[in-house]
């Protein structure tokens, strides 16, 4: 791995963007790796687009300052693609995760990437959600996806850790349907 | 053994101060620092402490109804942020002056106006004289370690002062990262029992507390109030000490980061010390001599022991995320200044505000900052005594 992995997570307010970065960043840190995750706060409104951010190394990490130059995208809410640009502060190489029902070649298109090369993965998050959990929250099998594209962390160690901290809040029934969610994702991501 | 954890800066304190089990916490809440008093009410209704928690209309009923709980003889604390620092001023002077060892989180946030929730540290540089022993944090391991070694410092009978413990808003009370926590009991062995002096609740041994004191002795006890100040340090030292056998932890009045025969130095308070941690590793592997040293305990100001560290660089930056406002430099420029002044063929020292209202700082800026000083060390010539560090104009 990377020494320092730098992710930005682009959602709509109440997408769980916040929480998905939250939820990576303490499966990372179970096994033993060092993250940080943490929004970028403005005028808090339902809806409005915000981004979370990770920062994940197997070193300690003490810088406290937005992630600029992120190496991984990840795109909750695929209106937001004509809003702002997703693309900013991007490495050449960097990897792009949306959630859309479009394959990842006209993806590819769509973020005017032919030619480059930047990696680009789709899931039909949504779907999926509606799917497992019966509600739209695209966030937990995003973080299915993103494990399977990069191998950040291995699938027992991230249904294991989300298993732990949503057996907090839910019930065990909406619990399995969360992992049915991340296990589906994990299997379904195209790249 | 400690427990290494992910927790954001809020979710840190509100852990210490559920491990700390005040006897009373009364709490107004206010962005960024709501998550504290919220997530430790949850503790309050889930029973995991025995606290009275008071939940009042304002900060300036929640720094008199800590006040007042802390005179009874509880161990009494509260958290704020910014307007509602403000809002307490009054009383905040009040506590210090009663001696009253009242610990409070207070999650660095800019003060009105224009109206910002961002970090910037306006509101605790104006408590600065307020009487209030003040420690600042750079992380959430930090902010959770100061916030335990508050109650020793401030209920040592030499001190009897109360402290404020900060950390930067949403760059550290939001954001989560690996900490270590300690066990419940550990921490209520570390901070033992709380035995009261003259407590209001001692009907045996009644007193008076809070008279009006004019001519005839205010003066001697203000002065009493500023030895107290000074007691403060030593105790200070000896609490870390402590902390240090407990937690591998080492904390003193202020961090040396790679100081060893530094040419060219940065002074700075809270989380931009990582992000500066950072550049400086890379400019001493391109070998320019740079360190860094970060201010823990601003009050009382480690004066003689800054200049000490200092006396030997060439050139100085300090970084003031406030503005005094006077038309020279920030706050902590001033103080670093004056301690410097009594060195001989001491650093030349330059003063840049950053940070205003959560203006990011990237390292970038600071990269600028450290090329400033290495013109500086070269010629011995101070070009700009004060910079605004990233801002339009």
């Amino acid at each position: 791995m990377a020494k320092l992995l730098e992710i930005r997570w682009h959602g709509r307010a109440g997408q769980g963007a916040k929480t998905a970065a939250l939820v990576l960043a303490e499966a990372a840190i179970s096994t033993g790796k060092y993250a940080q995750a943490f929004p970028e706060y403005g005028p808090e409104r339902m809806g409005a687009p915000m981004k979370a951010y990770n920062r994940i190394s197997d070193e300690p990490i003490t810088v406290h300052h937005h992630v600029e130059e992120p190496d991984i995208v990840i795109v909750l809410d695929p209106t937001l693609l004509t809003v702002g640009n997703v693309k900013a502060g991007v490495p050449d190489d960097g990897i792009y995760l949306v959630n859309t029902p479009l394959s990842p070649s006209e993806m590819r298109a769509r973020l005017g990437l032919e030619g480059s090369k930047a990696k680009v993965y789709t899931l039909d998050a949504t779907q999926v959600s509606m799917d497992t959990i019966g509600r739209n929250i695209p966030n937990t099998p995003m973080i299915g996806a993103l494990i399977a594209a990069t191998g950040l962390l291995e699938l027992d160690e991230l249904l294991e850790d989300t298993r732990r901290k949503l057996s907090k809040k839910l019930r065990p029934e909406v619990v399995d349907k969360n992992m049915e969610a991340i296990k589906r994702a994990y299997r379904e991501v195209a790249s | 053994m400690s427990i290494r954890v992910g927790k954001t800066g809020n979710e840190a304190v509100a852990e210490a101060m559920r491990q700390i089990n005040p006897d009373v916490v009364a709490a107004y809440p206010i962005t960024p620092q709501t998550e504290i008093v919220q997530i430790f009410s949850s503790f309050v209704a889930n029973g995991k402490v025995d606290t009275e928690f008071v939940t009042v209309e304002s900060e300036h009923s929640a720094m008199s109804a800590t006040v007042g709980a802390s005179a009874a003889g509880a161990r009494a604390m509260t958290a704020t942020s910014a307007n509602g620092l403000a809002f307490m001023w009054e009383v905040v002077y009040i506590a210090a002056a009663m001696r009253l060892p009242i610990v409070m989180p207070v999650v660095n946030r800019a003060l009105s106006g224009p109206l910002n929730i961002h970090c910037d540290h306006s509101d605790t540089m104006g408590a600065r004289d307020s009487g209030w022993i003040q420690i600042f944090s750079e992380n959430a391991q930090e902010a959770y370690d100061n916030a335990i070694q508050a109650l020793r410092i401030a209920e040592n009978s030499n001190v009897l002062l109360p402290v404020m413990v900060t950390m930067d808003g949403f760059i550290i009370s939001h954001a989560m990262e690996v900490m270590e926590i300690l066990e419940d009991e550990k921490v209520r062995e570390f901070i033992g029992e709380y035995v009261p002096e003259n407590p209001l609740l001692d009907v045996d041994n009644p007193v008076t507390i809070g008279p009006i004191d004019l001519q005839d002795w205010n003066f001697e006890h203000k002065r009493q109030q500023a030895e107290a100040m000074r007691n403060a340090k030593p105790v200070i030292l000896e609490v870390a000490k402590d902390y240090a056998k407990l937690t591998g932890r080492e904390y003193g009045l202020f961090e040396e980061y790679r100081m060893e025969d530094a040419e060219v130095a940065v002074v700075v308070l809270g989380s931009t010390a990582g992000t500066a941690k950072a550049v400086v590793d890379e400019l001493r592997a391109d070998g320019v001599r740079a360190g860094l040293l970060k201010i823990r305990v601003f009050r009382p100001f480690p004066a003689e022991e800054i200049a000490e560290a200092l006396k030997d660089v060439k050139a100085v930056a300090v970084m003031d995320r406030s503005d005094s406002f006077n038309a020279v430099g920030g706050p902590v420029f001033g103080d670093v200044r004056s301690a410097l002044y009594d060195v001989e063929n001491g650093p030349r020292i330059v003063d840049y505000i950053y940070g205003i209202g959560g203006r990011d700082v990237t390292p970038d800026h600071i990269r600028t900052v450290y090329a400033d000083l290495a013109k500086i060390a070269d010629t011995g010539q101070v070009e700009n005594l004060l910079t605004y560090l990233g801002v339009r104009e």
